[in-house]
């Protein structure tokens, strides 16, 4: 029983990276319709920008989770302005095919400077160490992933949906003319919310860099996963994509439990089991 | 690496003569490094190994006896059917005639049997499956460096007999995987262990927190990994974060190159047991080979016991076709003479090969340094124990190669 | 889910007569290929792709659904052949049958579950189901895993065609190809076609008009499934293996690669993009991890600029139909 109390905890943890990772795809599809395949090379690119910044400018952990996602949401809207805008109010299609394209451009070409096998980042010495909670053995660097997930998912929830800023981007996407016509600067806007997801996605490489090995191809198998979050939870719904990450994660550890093997397929039966209940996920908005 | 669309052309030119020519005998050798040279294993394989071969034809005087050698290198992606397809055009299009490196143990048996049917030479020093020798043994294949048998005698055997008598493996889900744990418990048994259980993740998992948590609660001595490349190295690195090594349980990495220590860290790495068959600063010829390596490698890291494979096995090759006096452009008259002669280069000292294609020699049990101890990068290794080739392979009446039937 | 094929011409004789000609060229040119010095195991890898592409074109370009997970029917037709081959021993032909056969009930199963959901939805259901099928591909073990099925025979067809010879095997996979692009030509400019291409313009219309619009579109899966599964089972003649690539999401992706830069929606598109995408694969493959990069430059180079595909672009400045 221990066990699957250790097991429960450990999704717990997982769950919140999830939830964190799939809170910038929710953003960029909820608020600018753009299916952001390159979220993955993105989630990369925050974990190497640490790297660099504490190899090359000495700059540690607590400053690289400032720093990163701005480097990297300032290189996102760049990518925004001159290509992902041309695609406005095409078939979804596109946006999807060309951030595809993107991410395979992006890892490929860390790849050729920077191999495969990775790079060491160690967990800052604040965060080093864990306690015995009886049935397991937590590492501290874990509990403060958890706790910062959440801060950081409820944070966004909350501007997104509570706050005026949050309400002008909203309505800025469902009817930009009319916005527009209150002098709203409207792409301005869908350039800097397409920056706060990639931004959301590299704090996260930013998070994972010390427990997993910095690698070019890291964001690739992490991506997918993160893309059945947002379809379960409902695509445009942000509350809807944390609460599924969370979900992921224990479900996912109860399989390694159970059934390890499957461990990476179970989000898949998950998927197609929500969606031939609820067809567009648990509590998003049709496509 | 040559130009593939002058390859090509060139050919195209000569394909118009079909497959399978008999060719006399002449002093013209092509190789083809077929490896990982993007992915997983581009690091421990890939240009370093075309790079390997290179150093090979440049230092055994071939040239200078008027032999004409030409290399290309090629890119199987870890797939069993790009290798394959690659493979084919190389002897039919491209005329090469012998196949070097090719990690990944799923693509060289393939290639293998491509080998046998073209009649052609394949001498794989990056694979680990031991079937290659075994079950799926061809007069035209010889396997070099290490294999499963090797890791498993070697990594299994010595850490249990020193001590370390109860295991917990965490194995990775695919064949390579399941073949290690298999020849790790039968060598771990046989020294007078147990193995206390296992639990197999998915290839390619990037937490192995809930798999670590079992080998803990299992209080096994030894917790065996059973995987490779970037698994292996999560699950080292996530072990030091949940204090497995400080909670007193050791860790053995039962496949490590160099490239995976220099990717963890010595502070990460520090400690780990594994077997190799080559470490660059064992001996002055070594440390000679791996200085003029390093300097050409575009990422100046160094040899790993892959590339020197690669090395070793293309010198031997060398030497049976300088005694042949042509190349016969028949690779199993190739292999069977030089499985006659006894193999004896800078790297792997002295050797031979047996009638199943496996080459022998000393294999390496080491252990990672402390970064107290390690004076500069890539000075990463100590000696613990060499284990002599007769105990390092499978023994003959053991192997399972129909080529041994008689 | 509509504005790829936005130029497409009503089908009329002109039309028509314009494809025909453009078939006829192809199926010359491909038939003399033997004879000109070029590598036909290449061609043949070409022709199996492009089979492929055709069938997921047959999908998206006329039905308007994006499927992210046709590598499961390269997967299956490829794994039940290999297997029927080299475990029970049926000759070629049968092989290929039963491939076929396999695909088409994989495709009835998912498309059951699939076809009820819409655009997005889709897509990740397809793609959902594709890992699924991975997975238990993975753990199955006639498949071998990651070795994959090894060392298939290939026979001879119908008794008299030897398989091992490269010509022969040319001409038989040549066959193979355009039977299943005629099959897929004559869906297109058949009534059937004429509906489901009226579904991909304005669905509820269609309900209106009282089209069963998930029947159509179901049909329209299963026959596109069961060809990627043919291309699957003739690809285990050239390549004489099955192996997971086959299955992978990475497939998947190369599938749409290709009928993008081909050109969705148009009749020969599929085919042009398989050639190149092939092409690419094998003779860059010198150059390593450059690969990929240039493989993501052309996605996004097609994307801004390119969007109807090759085929596409020419068939617009020409104001044909291709």
């Amino acid at each position: 029983m221990q066990a699957l109390y250790a097991q429960l905890l450990v999704g717990l943890i997982n769950g919140s990276f999830y939830a964190l990772l799939s809170l910038g795809l929710a953003v960029i599809f909820g608020m600018l319709n753009i299916i952001n395949f390159a979220h993955g090379a993105l989630y990369m690119m925050g974990a190497f920008c640490a790297y660099f910044l504490l190899n090359v400018l000495n700059i540690g952990y607590w400053p690289a989770l400032i720093i990163a996602p701005i480097v990297v949401g300032i290189f996102g809207m760049i990518l925004e302005r001159t290509m992902l805008q041309w695609l406005a109010g095409l078939d979804h299609l596109y946006g999807l095919l060309l951030t595809f394209g993107l991410a395979l451009i992006i890892q490929g070409v860390f790849q050729n400077y920077f191999g495969s096998s990775g790079l060491p980042y160690s967990i800052p010495s604040e965060l080093q160490g864990g306690m015995n909670l009886g049935f397991m053995y937590l590492p501290i660097y874990r509990g403060w992933v958890v706790v910062f997930s959440l801060v950081v998912c409820i944070a966004t929830w909350f501007l997104i949906e509570k706050t005026r800023l949050g309400a002008n981007l909203r309505a800025a996407t469902e009817n930009p003319t009319l916005v527009r016509a209150f002098g709203i600067n409207v792409p301005r806007m869908i350039t800097l919310t397409y920056g706060l997801g990639v931004g959301l996605a590299a704090l996260a490489g930013v998070l994972s860099a010390p427990i997993n090995q910095v690698r070019p191809l890291m964001g690739e198998n992490v991506i997918i996963v993160v893309f059945a979050v947002v379809v379960i939870g409902g695509m445009g719904s942000i509350m809807g994509s944390i609460v599924t990450g969370f979900a992921l994660g224990v479900i996912e550890g109860l399989t390694k439990y159970f059934y390890p093997e499957a461990s990476n397929t179970v989000v898949f039966v998950f998927m197609v089991l929500v969606l031939l209940v609820k067809p567009t996920g648990l509590t998003g908005r049709a496509a | 690496m040559k130009n593939r669309i002058s390859a090509l052309l060139l050919g195209t030119a000569l394909a118009l003569a079909g497959g399978n020519l008999a060719f006399a005998q002449d002093k013209v050798i092509k190789i083809g490094s077929l490896s990982d040279q993007s992915g997983l294993y581009a690091d421990l394989g890939g240009p370093g190994s075309t790079l390997a071969a290179q150093m090979a034809v440049e230092d055994s005087g071939m040239i200078a006896k008027g032999w004409k050698i030409d290399i290309i290198s090629g890119d199987h992606l870890n797939k069993p059917d790009v290798g394959v397809n690659i493979a084919r055009q190389w002897f039919d299009v491209d005329k090469v005639d012998v196949i070097v490196d090719v990690p990944n143990s799923g693509v060289a048996l393939a290639v293998s049997n491509l080998v046998k049917e073209k009649n052609r030479v394949l001498l794989d020093s990056g694979a680990g499956s031991s079937d290659l020798t075994n079950a799926q043994c061809t007069p035209n294949t010889i396997h070099w460096t290490y294999d499963t048998y090797t890791l498993a005698h070697g990594t299994g055997s010595a850490l249990t007999k020193a001590g370390g008598d109860s295991w917990f493996f965490l194995t990775a889900d695919y064949a390579f995987g399941a073949a290690l744990e298999r020849d790790t418990t039968a060598a771990v048994q046989a020294a007078g262990g147990k193995v206390l259980g296992g639990v197999k993740h998915p290839l390619g998992t990037s937490d192995f927190s809930s798999f670590l948590l079992q080998a803990q609660a299992s209080k096994a001595k030894i917790i065996g990994l059973a995987n490779a490349g970037a698994d292996t190295t999560t699950a080292i690195k996530q072990a030091a974060e949940f204090g497995i090594v400080a909670g007193g349980q050791k860790l053995a990495a039962l496949l490590l190159f160099i490239t995976d220590v220099h990717a963890l860290g010595l502070n990460t790495a520090q400690g780990l047991n594994f077997t190799e068959t080559f470490y660059w600063d064992m001996n002055d010829q070594d440390r000679a080979f791996a200085k003029r390596f390093q300097e050409r490698m575009k990422n100046h890291s160094m040899p790993t016991m892959v590339h020197a494979g690669v090395y070793s096995s293309l010198l031997h090759y060398f030497k049976a076709l300088d005694a042949l006096g042509g190349n016969p452009h028949d690779g199993a008259k190739v292999v069977a003479k030089m499985k006659e002669m006894p193999t004896d280069d800078p790297l792997f000292g002295k050797g031979s090969i047996e009638p199943n294609g496996r080459a022998i020699h000393p294999a390496y049990l080491f252990q990672v340094k402390k970064p107290s101890e390690s004076k500069g990068p890539w000075d990463y290794y100590n000696l613990v124990a060499t284990i002599p080739a007769s105990e390092a392979f499978t023994p003959l009446d053991k192997s399972t190669c129909p080529l041994l039937k008689k | 889910m509509t504005t790829m094929t936005d130029d497409a011409l009503p089908v009329t004789p002109r039309t028509i007569r314009d494809e025909m000609i453009a078939f006829a060229i192809m199926a010359v040119l491909l038939a003399v290929v033997p004879l000109t010095g070029i590598y036909p195991f290449f061609v043949m890898q070409a022709l199996c792709f492009a089979l492929l592409a055709c069938a997921f074109n047959l999908l998206i370009g006329y039905g308007g659904l994006l499927s992210f997970g046709h590598a499961m029917f390269l997967g299956t037709g490829g794994y039940v052949t290999a297997h029927a081959l080299k475990v029970w021993g049926l000759p070629p032909e049968l092989g290929i049958v039963v491939g076929a056969a396999a695909a088409a009930v994989l495709g009835v199963i998912t498309g059951l579950i699939a076809i009820r959901r819409q655009g997005i939805y889709f897509a990740m259901i397809t793609l959902a189901l594709s890992q699924l099928m991975y997975f238990i591909y993975l753990q199955t073990p006639f498949t071998h895993g990651e070795d994959g099925i090894q060392g298939i025979p290939q026979g001879h067809l119908f008794g008299i065609f030897n398989l091992a010879n490269p010509t022969v095997l040319y001409y038989v996979i040549l066959a193979g190809f355009l039977f299943g692009f005629l099959v897929i030509f004559r869906t297109i400019n058949s009534p059937f076609g004429e509906v489901l291409k009226a579904i991909r313009e304005n669905e509820p219309r269609a309900i209106s008009l009282g089209y069963k619009t998930d029947q159509y579109k179901l049909l329209a899966y299963i026959l596109s499934g069961t060809l990627a599964g043919l291309a699957g089972s003739l690809k285990v003649f050239v390549a004489q293996n099955a192996s997971l690539t086959d299955v992978e999401v990475a497939m998947s992706g190369l599938i749409v690669l290709m009928t993008l830069v081909g050109g969705l929606g148009t009749v020969f598109g599929p085919v042009v993009g398989a050639f190149i995408i092939v092409a690419m694969q094998q003779y860059l493959s010198g150059l390593g991890q450059w690969v990929t990069v240039i493989q993501g430059t052309v996605f996004v180079v097609c994307v801004l600029t390119f969007r109807r595909g090759i085929v596409g672009e020419i068939a617009h400045y020409f104001r044909r139909s291709l």
